[in-house]
């Protein structure tokens, strides 16, 4: 019996093939494995013999949509600064989407990074996927050789190891309180749409934090980035990321300290994660990246939360939604800023 | 050779002397360089710990200098030496693999006085591999998982604890001073010598790489059409540089903080397209494809031919973290396939 990954690996070839082979796109950007178990390489196909690498599984997480603007600007005809804008259509790239990274695509439309009409999308309800760490945190950190997947369960293999693991117990923390699986902008579906998941706490792993005194949200969070080693691979799979000199670069002025003093480090995630405010999907590519396993995203989580309470809406939830911290009501919750005269109404 | 609770012993004599550092699991069971404690062994799970031993020889950061940042006071903005602010180390659990990239990083810094300083500080007990993991490859690269190469001491571990072979001479007179220890017993003797046997062939089969790599055609390994599709997956992240034991390169900048100043020299990465960013505002590695192709060009081809060996011991850690599966292995296959 195949599994529904393997069902969606093969229609995802087909699909891709045919879009390459029409000539309806010039790239597509999906997933194959490679030489590590639970780690999938996002995977640029160019011509239709390429697609059959491609592949769908539970390791699918470093979010697809990180790749879309460079690729889509390496295939436009050079210019120079000042060249006026090369005339008719420019090429396309076809891309797979889950909830999350269709999203993220809307994000990146709604900030001009891409233009819709050179992405052909094709979406995927996700069922969630598994976080590797979890997986070696429950094998005990041991050298893992192989996993098979079959729809609920992991077969992790390695020298002297061997153990089914449940998948609903290595899920995601991002995919386990996501709410919304179906991607919002696509071309093609695979599978149905499966609609809003229901789910009581979807913010958990925030209030339990929030809940804390200030004195033990500090220590949380000082511990929790205490490993960090400053290598960015948070910053770089995210698909928000995408200013040209990042603010830890930036030498003039100099914001922050490049090496990895515990104030320094500080300040990278906590600025981090306020760049991403208003925009941020969850998509949890930053956590999956990081070597070190630290819960990055906890810290845009919570400003998912504030965005949700304060505005009213989620990123990228649709194309005309404008996202919140990009403009300006009238009526804007502004509780939160320190007027003198908003000291002397509040106690 | 020494029983666990002399090794044990030993450690706690030692640590008058030495801040002692090993692989040691933390909260989220990620095996990493850490203080040992009195009484802590190092962890001897297969394989190297999460973060590069380079940790130890350069810091991140290092204090090149240190001034007084407060303008109007006399010896103002006047560098001075960095006050010393730690004991000589003593790391142990180190896995041949590790030492051996102390070695190959002595060769381009050869006239670096803080790199030669903290190796006069550093002592690195060695801890023979009984078997490889599946993302080791020191048999690739000129080292063995039994190699003594950059080590102070080597320790096989026995079922007892350990037979200590001394490397050099601060090795020997370590050794020395831990006394006679206990005999190894002849089925311990036998144990040390399967380790020497056996544990290479729990790897990939040996291979010279560095004489056939620096065969190859510089221009035709440089404009290789893989690097392309290489490229497209990365995301230029520090992982793999920031964890690699060899990859040495650095930047420097002042810090100031309320009234004091130091210049610091802190970890770079080939990867950042600001490595190579001119003042003018040039970048001649601007794109990706250059930046992933000068990190495996360094290691593979550069390195070699400048100094003999590559500049990769095969511990496998860039594989094993890359978020988007790069393998360096693959890499050299297709370099050898050019
Ligand atoms: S911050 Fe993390 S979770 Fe949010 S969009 Fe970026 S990668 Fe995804
Ligand atoms: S990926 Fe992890 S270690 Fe790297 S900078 Fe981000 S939090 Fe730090
Ligand atoms: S690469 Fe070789 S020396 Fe290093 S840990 Fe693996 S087996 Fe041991
Ligand atoms: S090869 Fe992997 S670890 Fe290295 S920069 Fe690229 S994505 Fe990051
Ligand atoms: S390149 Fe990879 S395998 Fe080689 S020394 Fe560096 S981290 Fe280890």
């Amino acid at each position: 019996m195949t599994t529904a990954n393997e069902r969606i690996t093969q229609e995802l070839r087909q699909r891709a093939r045919q879009l390459l082979e029409s000539g309806q796109v010039a790239a597509f950007v999906g997933y194959t494995s490679g030489s590590m178990p639970m780690v999938m390489q996002p995977f640029v196909a160019r011509t239709p013999e390429e697609t059959d690498r491609l592949e769908w599984n539970s390791f699918c997480v470093l979010n697809l949509a990180n790749y879309l603007p460079a690729l889509l600007k390496s295939l436009e005809p050079p210019r120079r600064p000042g060249d006026p804008p090369p005339e008719g259509p420019l090429p396309k790239v076809g891309v797979v989407a889950t909830g999350c990274w269709s999203r993220n695509m809307v994000v990146q439309i709604q900030e001009n990074q891409v233009q819709r009409e050179r992405l052909v999308i094709i979406g995927i309800s996700s069922r969630g996927m598994v976080d590797r760490k979890k997986v070696l945190g429950l094998v005990g950190h041991a050298d893992v050789t192989s996993v098979k997947e079959d729809d609920n369960s992991l077969l992790v293999k390695g020298p002297g190891l061997e153990q089914e693991i449940n998948r609903w117990d290595v899920i995601r923390d991002n995919c386990a309180c996501c709410v919304h699986p179906d991607p919002v902008i696509f071309d093609h579906m695979i599978g149905d749409l499966k609609g809003e998941r229901k789910l009581g706490e979807r913010f958990k792993q925030v209030e339990e934090i929030e809940n804390m005194s200030v004195q033990a949200r500090w220590e949380w969070f000082t511990s929790e980035i205490d490993s960090c080693i400053r290598c960015y691979a948070c910053r770089n799979a995210c698909p928000l990321c995408y200013c040209p000199t990042c603010f830890v670069d930036d030498s003039r002025p100099q914001w922050v300290g490049k090496s990895i003093e515990p104030v320094d480090t500080a300040i990278f995630h906590i600025i981090r994660a306020y760049h991403c405010a208003g925009r941020c999907t969850d998509c949890g590519s930053c956590e999956s990246a990081c070597p070190m396993g630290i819960r990055m995203r906890i810290l845009t989580k919570k400003l998912q939360k504030d965005v949700l309470e304060l505005y009213g809406t989620e990123a990228g939830m649709s194309l005309d939604t404008p996202l919140p911290l990009s403009t300006y009501k009238l009526d804007d919750p502004q509780d939160f800023v320190l007027t003198e005269s908003l000291k002397g109404e509040k106690k | 050779m020494l029983d666990k609770a002399g090794f044990e012993d030993w450690l706690r004599e030692l640590a008058g002397q030495f801040e002692i550092f090993g692989p040691k699991a933390n909260d989220r069971g990620i095996v990493n360089w850490q203080k040992l404690n009195e009484g802590e062994l190092p962890d001897e799970r297969p394989g190297v710990p999460k973060g590069s031993i380079k940790t130890f020889f350069f810091p991140q950061p290092e204090t090149l200098l240190e001034f007084s940042a407060r303008p109007g006071t006399e010896d103002a903005f006047i560098p001075h030496e960095p006050g010393t602010e730690h004991k000589p180390r003593l790391v142990v659990g180190v896995r041949p693999c590790d030492a051996r990239s102390v070695v190959l990083n002595a060769m381009p810094y050869e006239d670096d006085p803080y790199f030669h300083k903290n190796r006069q500080n550093v002592v690195l007990i060695g801890l023979a591999c009984r078997q490889g993991c599946s993302t080791c490859f020191c048999t690739w690269t000129g080292g063995s998982p039994v190699g003594t190469e950059g080590l102070d001491i080597l320790a096989y571990p026995v079922s007892r604890g350990y037979v200590l072979e001394p490397v050099t001479e601060r090795g020997a007179s370590l050794v020395e001073s831990a006394g006679p220890g206990n005999d190894a017993t002849g089925a311990e003797l036998k144990e040390l010598e399967e380790i020497r046997s056996k544990a290479p062939s729990s790897l990939p089969e040996t291979m010279e790489l560095a004489p056939r790599l620096r065969e190859k055609g510089l221009m035709d390994l440089y404009n290789a059409p893989f690097w392309q599709q290489l490229s497209d997956s990365c995301i230029n992240c520090g992982t793999c540089t920031f964890l690699c034991p060899t990859c040495y390169c650095f930047d420097i900048q002042d810090e100031t903080l309320r009234g004091k100043g130091r210049r610091i020299r802190y970890w770079d990465s080939c990867m950042f397209p600001l490595f190579t960013l001119h003042a003018s505002g040039h970048n001649p590695r601007g794109e990706k494809v250059k930046r992933v192709r000068n990190r495996f060009m360094h290691k593979l081809k550069y390195f070699p031919e400048r100094f003999g060996p590559l500049s990769c011991v095969g511990c496998g850690r860039c594989v094993r973290d890359c978020p988007v599966n790069i393998d360096i292995r693959q890499v050299i296959n297709e370099l050898l396939a050019t």
